[in-house]
């Protein structure tokens, strides 16, 4: 029986996806970039649609926000897991709007008015069983999949619009995005890239390495030279960990400090972040913003008698507000940060926000 | 020079009449060889052609030399290259070896007649104008807004041959051996100095060292290697240093203490400069060691003379040191509160000395230690805090923008303070008062007079340190990233020692003067230079 085998087989690679997602957290196992979660999310929430047992749209989303909620409770600072979960439900919502037949302008010219006067949920319109609805969200998804195979490459397209020769850019840590938005700009312009090395983890050296192995003048500059510096630099350009709803950020620590010092000098602040980083999350959430590791980054365990007596902080985020950033690069084009709220509402439904 | 020549005149009295008329006849000599040059000097431009001419006029107007000066840099260069970056030395002619000499006895005769001037405004003071020529290394002290005669420090004109080859005659001279870059530098910084720390000058020496002094070899090596560390304590192991050699200095027959001392402490100064750049603390001490040097009489016994110059250097140490950090910290007590929170960066001696002695008066306050790579002189700060039993916090630069929000007060301290209000100070510093000011934190500055500049700065650039860039390095889980960072040829690594802080970024300046801000520095050190 075909049934029972794929179920088993379905809820393994599921929760080999959660303990992957609790490991590779912790700073330790390898840091998977977040486009490849993001990939593996939504492979993983095709998968879910496809040999899942259900009948009609409304257990699917039932059967998805459950498998979403789990996911992000792994891992709550990995992002990407939550925003594929509610960019797939929206996908669902829309194809189920369009088998019913209404299109979706409609609905949200209606909205405010099905507000005042409706107040009951729209899911009760789910129940309806289509036949093609499943094939249909399937067709979605692989749509979605595609889009984020594409995403650094479309990003890096733009960089030739950005940089002018004999610039000099700043960055801190490590970005894969950013280092192929730079890449792409070296094959055609010269142009000098200090890249801050983000202490505890220094991955701005591995980023330092990449670019003058790319043929980049780079610089590695120590996290406390970033004001010294910062009179001569052109352009930050950095890449972020999320895209909060208010248009900041959630970036490594030590962003707050370059934004600040760029700020200072009137330099420009490009963030270059795909659209599945764009999370509907707001900053006052006191208990999931930050994230700390092992306070052994910083006061190594070889310093013995003080340590027991000492409180040491590792953070991994920094929270950059929206006013010290001037532009995102994303996929679909270049935007202010006060347009973030508007591409929200294009790729989440409101009522996902909330999984 | 015919301007300075002219004031003096004006200002000498009547009984130095005569010994005027024959600086007048010598001067009027001068002139008329000057002259000669300059014709020499059209000539040679114009066959030279006008492109360098254009070059060479604005490098004229650009250093703010006079011509009797600038001759002097110029002359020792003997390439008669005519590449367009050496075009100063391309200026003269081959020069003839008596060209130096006579500058020099022109400036004798200058600083002999300024000397007669302050002797008959200020009766009793004695001075010799050799020891005049020996603080021309440093900044000329301006007195009653005289034209001051700058020479640039050598250590920040690395990208410039001349200054080079001067430096390397000067101290094969001195024998001293020249120690020798290390590593690729930024473009931006290709005018200071890199060296690697495991490449120090000692072991360039010849074991049986004449010239130098055994305390200040071991300076020296105490200095590159980190070990002496922070503005006070390498000040005051400096004057240690020199205590030292002091004590042991005997005067060679027909030789006046008060000249050779100087002149033995001239290749010392060398000699540390080139294990690691003299900091402004350094300068002002060294300074005020010479001053008191060419004070002595020369009726003074030898004894008497080297007590005497003993004590002026205990003196030093004692009031503008450690009763300076008491006064400070007396005034600073009253700025900290109970149930403070209060923000130290790195390692400053005086920061420290604060907080002990405000958690002895019985302050409740905590402290959060903020510190930064490649360096991590937080560490010391502490121990020592954490031995004291202050209870504290620890944290890198990065994180610095988490843990504002806990604090009430920044204190930093200073490396040095300049003319036009700008601190200099561990690098990081600048960045943590910029956080600081957008969080709305104080900032307090804790520095003592002794270490205000007369130097002005407005960027990290011109004037600093560049540290051993193999110290950016780090390994994690057993891979170093940048291991191979020399074979990269487009990899540079950038290890700064110091940055300088706007003045509004900093609220207050807590000196023994008194709590002031940052723009009255230049008023302090008129104060300072009218007392002496």
């Amino acid at each position: 029986m075909p049934g029972p085998y794929k179920e088993t087989d379905l809820t393994e690679r599921v929760e080999a996806f959660l303990s992957d997602l609790k490991r590779g957290g912790s700073g330790t196992g390898p840091l998977r970039g977040s486009a490849e979660t993001a990939r593996e999310t939504t492979a993983l929430l095709r998968k879910i649609t496809a040999q899942a047992r259900w009948s009609s749209a409304g257990d699917l989303m039932e059967i998805i926000r459950k498998e979403g909620r789990r996911m992000t409770a792994a891992q709550p600072s990995e992002t990407t897991v939550g925003n594929m979960v509610r960019r797939v439900l929206k996908i669902i919502r829309e194809e189920y709007a369009r088998s019913r037949g209404s299109s979706e302008e409609a609905d949200q010219q209606e909205s405010l008015h099905k507000l005042l006067t409706s107040g009951g949920l729209s899911e009760e319109n789910f129940r309806h069983h289509f036949a093609p609805l499943k094939a249909n969200v399937i067709e979605a998804i692989n749509e979605l999949l595609t889009e984020l195979e594409g995403t650094t490459d479309n990003i890096a397209m733009q960089a030739l619009e950005h940089i002018h020769s004999n610039e000099v850019i700043m960055t801190i840590g490590r970005s894969r995005t950013v280092e192929a938005f730079l890449k792409d700009a070296a094959r055609k312009r010269k142009f000098h890239v200090i890249v801050a090395e983000c202490a505890p983890f220094c991955q701005g050296h591995e980023m330092a390495t990449s670019l003058s192995k790319a043929g980049i003048e780079t610089t590695v500059i120590a996290d406390a030279a970033i004001f010294a510096v910062m009179s001569r630099v052109n352009k930050v350009i950095i890449g972020t960990q999320t895209v909060l709803a208010n248009g900041g950020l959630r970036a490594v620590n030590g962003t707050h400090t370059l934004a600040l010092a760029a700020k200072h000098h009137s330099t420009p602040l490009i963030v270059c972040a795909p659209m599945f980083k764009l999370s509907p999350q707001f900053p006052n959430e006191e208990d999931t913003f930050h994230k700390f590791v092992s306070p052994h980054e910083v006061l190594p365990f070889t310093e013995g008698e003080i340590l027991s007596k000492v409180n040491v902080h590792c953070p991994v985020f920094d929270y950059v507000p929206p006013e010290l950033i001037t532009l995102f690069i994303s996929n679909i084009g270049g935007h202010a940060p006060s347009y973030i709220y508007r591409l929200m509402s294009e790729l989440y439904h409101p009522e996902d926000h909330e999984l | 020079f015919l301007l300075i020549s002219a004031s003096l005149f004006s200002v000498t009295k009547q009984t130095e009449g005569k010994e005027l008329t024959k600086e007048e006849k010598q001067r009027l000599r001068k002139e008329k060889k000057q002259q000669k040059k300059n014709k020499e000097k059209k000539d040679e431009k114009a066959s030279q052609g006008s492109e360098k001419e254009k070059k060479s006029g604005s490098l004229a107007a650009a250093a703010p030399q006079p011509p009797a000066k600038s001759t002097t840099v110029k002359t020792p260069s003997a390439v008669p290259a005519p590449a367009p970056v050496s075009v100063p030395s391309s200026l003269e002619a081959p020069a003839p070896v008596d060209k130096p000499s006579k500058t020099k006895a022109e400036l004798k005769a200058e600083r002999r007649a300024r000397q007669e001037a302050e002797r008959a405004s200020k009766p009793g003071k004695k001075g010799e104008p050799g020891q005049q020529a020996a603080s021309g290394k440093q900044k000329a002290p301006p007195s009653e807004l005289q034209p001051v005669i700058k020479r640039l420090p050598e250590h920040i004109q690395v990208d410039n041959p001349d200054v080079l080859k001067k430096l390397a005659k000067k101290l094969e001279r001195q024998q001293i051996p020249l120690r020798l870059d290390y590593g690729y530098k930024v473009s931006l910084f290709s005018h200071l100095h890199q060296y690697s720390r495991k490449a120090p000058l000692t072991q360039q020496l010849s074991i049986p060292s004449t010239v130098i002094h055994p305390a200040v070899v071991r300076l020296g090596l105490q200095y590159s290697q980190g070990i002496v560390a922070g503005s006070n304590a390498r000040s005051v192991a400096l004057l240690h240093a020199f205590k030292q050699v002091i004590r042991d200095y005997i005067t060679p027959p027909n030789e006046e203490l008060s000249r050779d001392l100087v002149n033995k402490l001239k290749p010392y100064i060398s000699f540390l400069n080139q294990c690691r750049p003299l900091s402004a603390s350094m300068g002002n001490a060294i300074k005020y060691v010479k001053k008191e040097i060419s004070n002595i009489s020369s009726q003074c016994k030898e004894e008497e003379a080297k007590s005497k110059l003993l004590n002026c250097i205990e003196w030093y140490i004692k009031e503008k040191i450690i009763l300076a950090a008491k006064a400070i910290a007396e005034s600073s007590i009253e700025k900290i509160n109970n149930e403070d929170v209060i923000l130290v960066y790195g390692c400053s001696s005086l920061v420290n000395h604060i907080l002990f002695e405000a958690f002895e008066k019985g302050r409740k306050f905590r402290v959060i230690v903020v510190d930064s790579r490649p360096r991590l002189e937080g560490r010391e700060a502490l121990r020592r805090l954490v031995q004291r039993g202050i209870s504290c916090t620890y944290v890198l630069i990065s994180a610095v923008s988490y843990i504002l929000p806990e604090v009430s007060k920044v204190f930093l301290g200073a490396h040095a303070l300049l003319a036009n209000g700008y601190v200099m100070s561990r690098v990081g510093t600048s960045q943590i008062a910029l956080v600081a000011r957008a969080f709305n934190v104080p900032v307090l500055v804790c520095c003592e007079t002794y270490k205000f500049c007369e130097r002005v700065q407005t960027d990290s650039f011109v004037s600093n340190e560049l540290d051993d860039p193999d110290d950016l390095m780090v390994t994690r889980n057993g891979k170093t990233q940048l291991e191979s960072w020399q074979e990269v040829p487009s990899l540079g690594l950038l290890n700064l020692v110091y940055d300088v802080t706007p003045p509004d970024f900093v609220d207050l300046v807590i000196t023994e003067l008194g709590m002031i801000p940052c723009t009255s520095v230049p008023v302090v050190l008129r104060v300072k230079n009218v007392d002496q």
